[in-house]
């Protein structure tokens, strides 16, 4: 493996991410590049961030041995990394802390950020209310409808939701709109932006402030396990939790690793949200990386039962990471994601997201495949509490 | 040298000004496309801007954005975009388009057609060069040396958030002319422009040899009158983009209402 740090100072994994943004941003992300290099070296910043993400976050997240459904599969050993117990309930949080921190730092007290599932937007309307920051919530009306405890909650938390009712008025479109409307503040506000995409340094931003997910399940495998896991699986929907899960075994490479997207419901454009695996590289959102258009560069129209995977990009180090082969990536379909929620429902006691689902599905299917002694560990990242309408909706139920 | 190139030699010889209007390119399709550029240029306009719809426009404010959806929705393709140009800037149509086409169009549909193919296309349609709004400076290079080869003019952008000194590095590798983006944001129609707007661009037009054109928020003609003074030449977008949503119901009369607003500006050159 490679041993140079990436991104370089151009932002690029490889031949992945850059900056392919308007020139009225090109200032604002150089100075955050800068600022958030200084910030990372400071050991003043880090302890302040260590220290919210023990006391405030709950942090470290438990990695949990998860019996019945092991011994229902048959195979190897499940571990879950419980994100979904983080304050807010899923690993968003790690990344919205950190940013709301950065953002003081520069000395900027009016925030933005884009949703999907809303988990992103209601870690960023507690992260603002937890340190007295304005907060306004860019939300695809699609992605309203699909979460609406997610949406009472943000303004709960004091924020501002803005339904975003362009194009297919989900994850995408709330991108864009975030992204225009910090052309025209960009001197006053920071972009809180949700997942390891954009244009750089946010790729690479997301992905430090959730690599303590695998930094904690390198140590906690240590100890628990007495080595480290024979594979490790996440969902990828813009990638961060998986990034921030793969991140630190990169150089591991004992370790395997596997991305999961969503195949929703079969493999035709526009009936899934899997770039890596159907896609082809391009341009979305300021970075270079696989992305889900046509043959004239327009972006399709994706599907995802769960929102937070309902997007046509992913983040350019996961390009990266699949053109050198360190990570596999895979897709699930939706059915499939229903099933594993089923599972971990009645054999854990755990009701998962619907997002995190996807690599419960995928470390069923690859534990089946393996032997007793191997260990599988699959990130959690978030809890299904924000889903039991959408859930109900799926199987024809009433709440 | 491109013929945008030639065309601001000779207006700064007649010290004259270029109006520069923006239409999107298949809203609601291409043979309105077709007839109001030319409506535009015999209404005096120097210099068309096509916006190539794209889905994901992030500089653009609702007005332009709806319109590239409309564009979108009906089908249009850049082939048949391009080919739309192509026909419209022959030798063979009389009267010959008597004004430079550029076209606004996103990286992201640059890069999936190839650089090289998407500036042979241009050359072979008699488009005299483009605005790439989502590429900045630092990524810009390898399109500039696929532009210059075929004497494409790629005009880039400057704004009230680019520093100065970053400003005078755009100059040097920006061909054409020069945007100077009047605000700090999306494009769309603006009744206030920024009080510093007038010495930021006359500050850059000292320091560069390169005409300077002004867009963003332009709609009126108060606009061109404080402006043309201190500009090479003023772009308005959203101003006419609005005025194509009739263009479905009744194209005729949005013909002569958009080619009678843009006299309206012309004037005040
Ligand atoms: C619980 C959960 N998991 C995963 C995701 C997908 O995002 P990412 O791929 O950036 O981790 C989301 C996004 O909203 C989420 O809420």
């Amino acid at each position: 493996m490679t041993t140079t740090p990436l991104p370089d100072a151009a932002g690029r994994f490889g031949d992945f991410g850059g900056r392919y943004v308007p020139e009225t941003l090109v200032h604002a992300l150089e100075q955050l590049a800068e600022q958030y290099e200084a910030a990372r070296c400071d050991p003043a910043f880090q302890a302040e961030l260590d220290d919210l993400l023990k006391n405030y976050v709950g942090r470290p997240s438990p990695l949990y041995f998860a019996k019945r459904l092991t011994e229902h599969c048959g195979g190897a050993e499940i571990w879950l990394k419980r994100e979904d117990l983080n304050h807010t309930g899923a690993h968003k949080i790690n990344n919205t802390v950190g940013q709301a921190l950065l953002t003081l730092r520069m000395g900027k007290k009016r925030v933005i950020a884009e949703t999907g599932a809303g988990q992103h937007g209601v870690a960023t309307a507690t992260a603002c209310a937890h340190f007295g920051l304005e907060c306004i919530v860019y939300m695809g009306e699609e992605d309203i409808r699909r979460q609406a405890p997610n949406v009472f909650s943000m303004k709960l938390l004091g924020a501002e939701v803005r339904p975003v009712t362009s194009g297919s008025r989900t994850l995408r479109d709330a991108v864009n709109e975030a992204m225009r409307e910090w052309m025209s503040c960009v001197e006053t506000t920071h972009y809180i932006l949700g997942s390891v995409v954009g244009p750089h340094p946010f790729p690479r931003i997301v992905r430090d402030f959730q690599s303590v997910i695998g930094r904690e399940t390198i140590e906690q495998s240590r100890l628990r396990l007495h080595s480290l896991p024979d594979v490790v699986v996440a969902c990828v929907g813009g990638g961060s939790n998986a990034a921030g899960m793969f991140h630190p075994f990169i150089e591991l490479d004992e370790v395997s690793l596997v991305g999961v997207e969503a195949g929703g419901r079969g493999n035709q454009p526009g009936d899934h949200a899997s770039p890596l695996t159907y896609g082809s590289p391009g341009i979305l959102h300021g970075s270079f990386s696989y992305v889900m258009q046509d043959e004239d560069g327009q972006t399709c129209d994706v599907h995802s039962m769960s929102a937070g995977l309902d997007y046509p990009g992913v983040g350019p180090e996961h390009s990266y990471w699949k053109s050198t082969g360190r990570v596999s990536y895979t897709s699930c379909t939706d059915d499939n994601a229903m099933q594993a929620f089923d599972a971990l429902a009645r054999f854990e006691g755990i009701l998962p997201a619907l997002e995190s689902s996807h690599a419960v599905a995928e470390g069923m299917k690859i534990a089946r495949k393996r032997k007793p002694d191997e260990r599988v560990v699959v990130c959690l990242s978030g809890r299904g509490d924000k889903d039991a309408a959408e859930i109900a909706r799926l199987k024809d139920q009433s709440l | 040298m491109s013929a945008i190139d030639e065309l601001f030699i000779r207006l700064r010889s007649e010290n004259r000004k270029a109006l520069m209007p923006f239409v999107t390119a298949g809203d609601p399709n291409l043979d309105f496309t077709a007839a109001v550029i030319q409506e535009l240029v015999a209404r005096g306009a120097s210099m068309c801007e096509v916006g190539i719809p794209y889905s994901d426009p992030i500089a653009d404010g609702p007005v332009i954005q709806a319109s590239y959806t409309r564009a979108l929705d009906h089908g249009v393709k850049l082939t048949n975009i391009l080919q739309t140009l192509g026909n419209i800037t022959s030798d063979n149509v009389a009267p010959r388009l008597a004004a430079p086409l550029v076209t606004m169009v996103s990286y992201a549909i640059i890069y999936r057609h190839g650089l090289e193919k998407y500036a042979d296309q241009l050359v072979k349609q008699g488009v005299a060069g483009m605005i790439v709004p989502d590429l900045p400076l630092e990524e810009s290079s390898q399109l500039a040396n696929v532009c210059k080869a075929r004497d494409l003019s790629l005009i880039q952008l400057v704004t009230p958030t680019t520093p100065r000194d970053r400003a005078l590095k755009i100059t040097e590798t920006s061909s054409g002319f020069l945007y100077y983006v009047s605000v700090a944001g999306i494009t769309g129609e603006r009744t206030e422009l920024p009080p510093d707007l007038v010495e930021r661009v006359s500050w850059l037009r000292e320091n560069t040899p390169l005409p300077v054109c002004i867009g963003f928020g332009i709609s009126q003609p108060e606009h061109v009158r404080m402006l043309a003074p201190v500009a090479d030449g003023l772009i308005v977008g959203s101003a006419i983009v609005r005025r194509m949503a009739n263009a479905k119901k009744d194209p005729a009369a949005t013909l002569r209402e958009i080619g009678d607003y843009v006299a309206t500006l012309v004037a005040e050159l």
